[in-house]
C-alpha cells in the first residue's frame, strides 16, 4: 500500500499534516485564512481595551481583562498554526502592518458605550463561534486543533456578552436604550463577518473543495440568524431588521442581507477606524520592542552564567 | 525593526492535564530560552486549570521519522496480523483468554 495522495487524504476525511505534500494553492489559501484569523484576534483586542478601565464594576473589569488575554492567546495559537506552513511570524506581522493581509471588518467600527462591549461579544463572538465550530473539522490538522482550543475559550466570551446585555436590558430605561442602540449598530457588522455571498466569494469554492472550510458563507450566516432570534427574545431586545421573520417553508428565518458594498469598502481600508486600528497596532509593536530586547538580553545573560538549557 | 524574536527558537509544549495522565503535545511557543519558554507556555496554555505539569522542548532537538519514508519505515507491522490477539480464532466456550 503506497502513501495516500493529497487528494485521497481530503476525500477520505483524513487530516493533512505539515509534513505532507500539498498543492501550492491549498497552502496559500490556508496561510491567507489562518493569518487573517490570527490578525483578527490580535487587532480585535482594540475595540475592547478602551473599556477595561471604564468597566462598570470590578467583576466586569476582571472578566474583560480575561477575555482580552484570551484573544492574545488565540492570536498566538493561530500564528503557530500558520508557521507550520513555512511562513514566519515576522512576515505575517509585517503583512498586517503594511496592509497586505486583512482582518475581520467589524473590528473597524467604534465601541461607543459599555453596551457595545456586551453587544460585540454576543453578536460578533457569537458569529465567530458559529464559524469556528465548523473549522474544528478543517482538513488541515494544526488549524483544526487550534480551533478546538479557540472554541473552548470563545464560548466564555460569547456568554459573558449575553450576560452583560441581559443585565442592561433589565436595568433602567437609559440602560435598556443603551443596550438596544448597541445591538442596532452591531447586528449588520456581525452578519457581514461571514463574508460576501457565495456567488461573490473569491476563495470559497476551492476552500470548500479542499475542506479547509465546511460550509458556505451563506449557510453559516443563516445558522447565526436562526440562533440569534430566540436569544434576542430572551434579552427583550429587537434585532434591527423589520423583514426578519420565520419562513416555515424553508425552516429558517428570512432576513435582510448586510450591505456587501459597505463590507467591501471597509475591508478595502475605508471603515470608520481602519487607519487608527492599524496605526495603533504598529505603534504598540514598536513600543513593545524593548520588552523583546530585554527578554533576549536576559536569556543571554543567564546562558553566559551557565544556567538554563542552551537554546 | 527590533530585537528580533525572529531569532528566538521554537519550543514544543507538552502539558500533563492531571496526575496519572501522560504529557500531551498542545502547541508551540517562541522564546529566547527555556525559562521564558516555560513562562510563555504557562501563560498561553494553562489559564483555566488545564495543567499540572508542563514540558518545553526545543523543536530543533526533536528527532522525527522521515514522513516521506513512512510506508517502508512502518511496513514491517503491516503484514503480521498474528501480532494482534484477534488473529486467533478461539474454540467455543473458552473464557479469560
Amino acid at each position: 500500500m503506497g502513501p495516500l495522495s493529497f487528494d485521497a487524504l481530503i476525500a477520505g476525511e483524513h487530516k493533512v499534516e505539515p509534513t505532507d505534500w500539498m498543492p501550492e494553492g491549498y497552502r496559500a489559501n490556508l496561510v491567507r485564512q489562518i493569518a487573517q484569523h490570527a490578525h483578527s484576534e490580535v487587532v480585535g483586542m482594540q475595540p475592547e481595551r478602551n473599556w477595561i478601565s471604564r468597566a462598570p464594576s470590578l467583576r466586569r473589569k476582571a472578566i474583560l481583562l480575561a477575555k482580552v488575554q484570551d484573544e492574545a492567546g488565540h492570536g498566538l495559537y493561530l500564528y503557530a498554526a500558520a508557521e507550520t506552513l513555512g511562513v514566519s511570524r515576522e512576515w505575517m506581522l509585517d503583512a498586517l502592518h503594511e496592509g497586505r493581509q486583512r482582518y475581520l471588518s467589524f473590528i473597524n467600527y467604534p465601541t461607543l458605550t459599555w453596551a457595545d462591549v456586551g453587544a460585540l461579544a454576543w453578536l460578533t463572538d457569537g458569529a465567530a463561534v458559529v464559524n469556528q465550530v465548523t473549522l474544528c473539522r478543517s482538513s488541515y490538522g494544526p488549524y483544526a486543533r487550534a480551533m478546538v482550543r479557540v472554541c473552548r475559550e470563545e464560548s466564555f466570551h460569547h456568554r459573558q456578552g449575553f450576560d452583560a446585555l441581559h443585565v442592561l436590558a433589565r436595568g433602567t430605561s437609559a440602560q435598556r436604550d443603551m443596550a438596544q442602540d448597541a445591538v442596532d449598530r452591531w447586528w449588520y457588522p456581525a452578519l457581514a463577518m461571514f463574508g460576501p455571498p457565495h456567488t461573490r466569494s473569491t476563495h470559497s469554492d476551492r476552500s470548500l473543495a479542499w475542506k479547509i472550510k465546511r460550509f458556505t458563507n451563506d449557510e453559516l450566516r443563516q445558522r447565526f440568524v436562526d440562533i440569534c432570534v430566540p436569544q434576542a427574545k430572551v434579552l427583550g431586545l429587537q434585532l434591527p431588521d423589520p423583514d426578519l421573520k420565520w419562513n416555515a417553508e424553508r425552516g429558517h428565518h428570512d432576513f435582510t442581507e448586510p450591505d456587501y458594498d459597505e463590507l467591501k469598502h471597509v475591508v478595502a481600508g475605508y471603515g470608520p477606524c481602519n487607519r487608527q486600528r492599524v496605526e495603533h497596532r504598529r505603534r504598540v509593536h514598536e513600543d513593545g520592542a524593548w520588552v523583546r530586547a530585554a527578554a533576549t538580553a536576559y536569556a543571554a545573560k543567564h546562558q553566559a552564567a551557565g544556567q538554563g538549557l542552551p537554546a | 525593526m527590533s530585537a528580533a524574536p525572529a531569532d528566538w527558537p521554537l519550543w514544543e509544549v507538552f502539558v500533563r492535564a492531571r496526575r496519572g495522565l501522560t504529557h500531551l503535545h498542545v502547541g508551540s511557543v517562541h522564546a529566547p530560552d527555556a525559562e521564558l519558554a516555560l513562562h510563555n507556555a504557562r501563560d498561553l496554555h494553562t489559564r483555566r486549570g488545564e495543567g499540572a505539569s508542563i514540558w518545553v522542548v526545543p523543536a530543533a532537538h526533536i528527532t522525527a521519522s522521515d514522513p516521506d519514508d513512512k510506508d517502508a519505515y512502518f511496513d514491517p507491522a503491516l503484514d503480521k496480523d498474528f501480532r494482534h490477539p484477534a488473529h486467533f480464532e478461539l474454540p467455543e466456550g473458552v473464557e479469560h483468554l
